[in-house]
């Protein structure tokens, strides 16, 4: 064999291993799928959505946890939005370059990658004991939105970002004022984007469970919460206490809760890739 | 209307500042309680003990069998991800087809996008059983089956931005290196990877970051046993999964019990500063590099 044959199967070689690796992503997330509708689809019917949390496995269902995670990203949409979007403004339209600019900047992308535990633990410092709500709702929720506001932030400036210029002027030029602008022009032609942001931000939220195990969200919730001061437990929550449960039936109970959650987050995300496309289309790149 | 105007831009101003605020409260905090911790606790033995065993009668607060847990898990996590991870970026970016790129690109999203609750499910329930039908000897809660669902887990993760670092090497590169009779494995190893090493060495870092403040797969999978060990197939913990282990019991606040998880929150916030900074380093050091 010489060289010429010696490279090219190598070369063929790799190809076949990169092939591989590339479909084996895709086959784990199969199996994965696949075993949790396996053992969990008989678990989904009405009962399951409308039952309390249960000492026996073949009678618990998750509505409080349910009615608990609406409740979270309710009150984690109206209390991130604002200031997201808002600091997202801030950062592209009125701060100068300057050292205080950079500053957060660099804080923003430091953010980013800090663990979700921590801001657990800042929400237990902060929320939960120095303004003493307690292990509510309401620490929830404000925990959560310190933790997706990085993402927002960042969503918000590439939009903003992705208008033309042109626009802009044009709207200066017919004498509107710099919020006037913001408000007319910019946010309306930036909507797509930043509407994408929000919603991967609150698919990434609504799968979030250390923090909000830190926070005191509770293993078992037999109420419905009325206010943004109760206890509450979510989602994510219940699955986690059901997989550390010995009994069998709760790992089934488990599969039917991630079935449920799964679908949450996966038609959060196809919806966010939707308006994502569309609104690439429309910006015409 | 001026004065509307200047007030819109303070509140805005005071939404950008929020994020400095986050900052300067998670280490006003994780220091707080830290510095009543090591009034109580010598710090030469926080760092030097090799046991853990806070919620003990006879209490030890050696964070190096937390650190090793930490450390075990994110270097299996690490060895399954980086190979896999940096071979789909050379192929997506040197063999595979733009048709085949866009229609993978949503499905490695859809894996970054499971919550890692539902990862640590899949790490006990289906990966421990799986290994111990190769290797009966492994626990039931091990650091293997955790690491390696992990890895699974940040594959998109490396992949994806190994493969911006790939596609910002300039293409009169590639191509000089096929002018030379180059394949295109020669061109990816000797030629893209090198040009790329930067943005590839900012993707390995930011995964490490992610694997050692990851805390569902570990706390599900891992167990509950601080032990300061390499072996793969014990129980072990990790500083998140401590946390967790805590905050689930109801250690009263003031306790030595309660500061701990701040003590041990503060180690793994140095931990992550350290690397993320790091990255930020090298990304701002060599961004200008072909520009």
């Amino acid at each position: 064999m010489n060289n010429l044959q010696k490279n090219k199967l190598i070369d063929n070689a790799f190809k076949t291993i990169g092939i591989l690796f590339t479909y084996l992503g895709i086959l784990i997330l199969a199996i994965l799928l696949y075993k949790i509708i396996a053992a969990g689809s008989s678990r989904i019917n009405w009962d399951f959505l409308t039952s309390l949390p249960s000492r026996k496995p073949e009678k618990a269902g998750i509505y409080t946890a349910i009615l608990g995670t609406l409740d979270l990203m309710m009150l984690t949409i109206i209390i991130s939005i604002p200031i997201g979007i808002g600091a997202g403004i801030y950062l592209e339209e009125y701060a100068k370059k300057t050292k205080l600019t950079t500053l957060l900047e660099i804080n923003i992308a430091n953010l980013a990658g800090v663990p979700s535990i921590i801001y657990g633990l800042l929400g237990l410092g902060i929320f939960v004991r120095f303004f003493n709500f307690g292990g509510s709702i309401l620490s929830g929720a404000l925990t959560l939105s310190l933790l997706i506001l990085p993402i927002i932030i960042v969503a918000t400036r590439e939009a903003i970002k992705a208008v033309p210029s042109s626009l802009k002027e044009a709207s200066f030029a017919l004498g509107a004022t710099k919020w006037q602008t913001i408000q007319k022009v910019v946010l309306p032609s930036s909507f797509g984007g930043i509407l994408t942001g929000i919603i991967l931000a609150m698919s990434r939220a609504i799968g979030e469970t250390a923090p909000l195990i830190v926070v005191g969200a509770m293993a078992y919730v037999p109420f419905v919460p009325h206010s943004v001061f109760d206890t509450f437990s979510v989602l994510p929550m219940q699955i986690f206490t059901w997989t550390t449960r010995p009994k069998a039936g709760f790992a089934i109970a488990a599969s039917g809760a991630i079935i449920i959650l799964l679908i949450l987050t996966f038609v959060m995300n196809g919806v966010a890739v939707y308006f994502r496309n569309k609104w690439q289309k429309k910006l015409g790149n | 209307m001026k004065l509307k105007e200047k007030i819109i831009e303070l509140i805005l101003q005071f939404f950008a500042s929020i994020t400095i605020l986050t900052t300067v409260g998670i280490i006003a905090v994780l220091l707080f309680e830290s510095i009543t911790f090591f009034r109580s606790v010598s710090i030469i033995d926080f760092f030097t003990d090799t046991q853990w065993t806070p919620l003990y009668s006879e209490k030890h607060f050696g964070i190096l069998a937390l650190v090793s847990g930490t450390v075990l898990t994110s270097v299996i996590a690490i060895s399954v991800a980086l190979p896999i991870g940096l071979t789909i970026a050379i192929y997506l970016n040197m063999y595979a087809s733009k048709e085949f790129k866009k229609t993978l690109k949503p499905f490695l999203e859809i894996l970054a996008a499971v919550p890692t609750v539902v990862y640590g499910f899949f790490a006990l329930s289906i990966v421990t059983p799986f290994l111990q039908s190769i290797y009966p000897n492994l626990e039931t809660f091990n650091s293997l089956s955790a690491g390696i669902v992990m890895g699974i887990m940040i594959i998109p993760f490396v992949s994806s931005l190994s493969e911006d670092a790939l596609s910002a090497v300039p293409k009169s590169l590639k191509e000089a290196s096929f002018g030379m009779g180059a394949t295109k494995f020669q061109t990816a190893f000797k030629v893209m990877v090198p040009a790329a090493s930067s943005g590839i060495t900012v993707s390995v870092i930011l995964a490490i970051s992610r694997a050692i403040g990851e805390t569902m797969i570990v706390a599900i999978a891992a167990g509950q046993q601080a032990t300061f060990t390499f072996n793969p197939t014990v129980p072990i913990q990790t500083i998140t999964s401590y946390i967790v282990q805590v905050s689930m019991g109801d250690a009263p606040q003031g306790s030595i019990e309660y500061r701990t998880i701040f003590a041990a929150g503060l180690t793994l916030f140095v931990f992550t500063f350290i690397l993320n900074s790091f990255s930020f380093y090298i990304k701002k050091k060599y961004q200008e590099k072909y520009e």
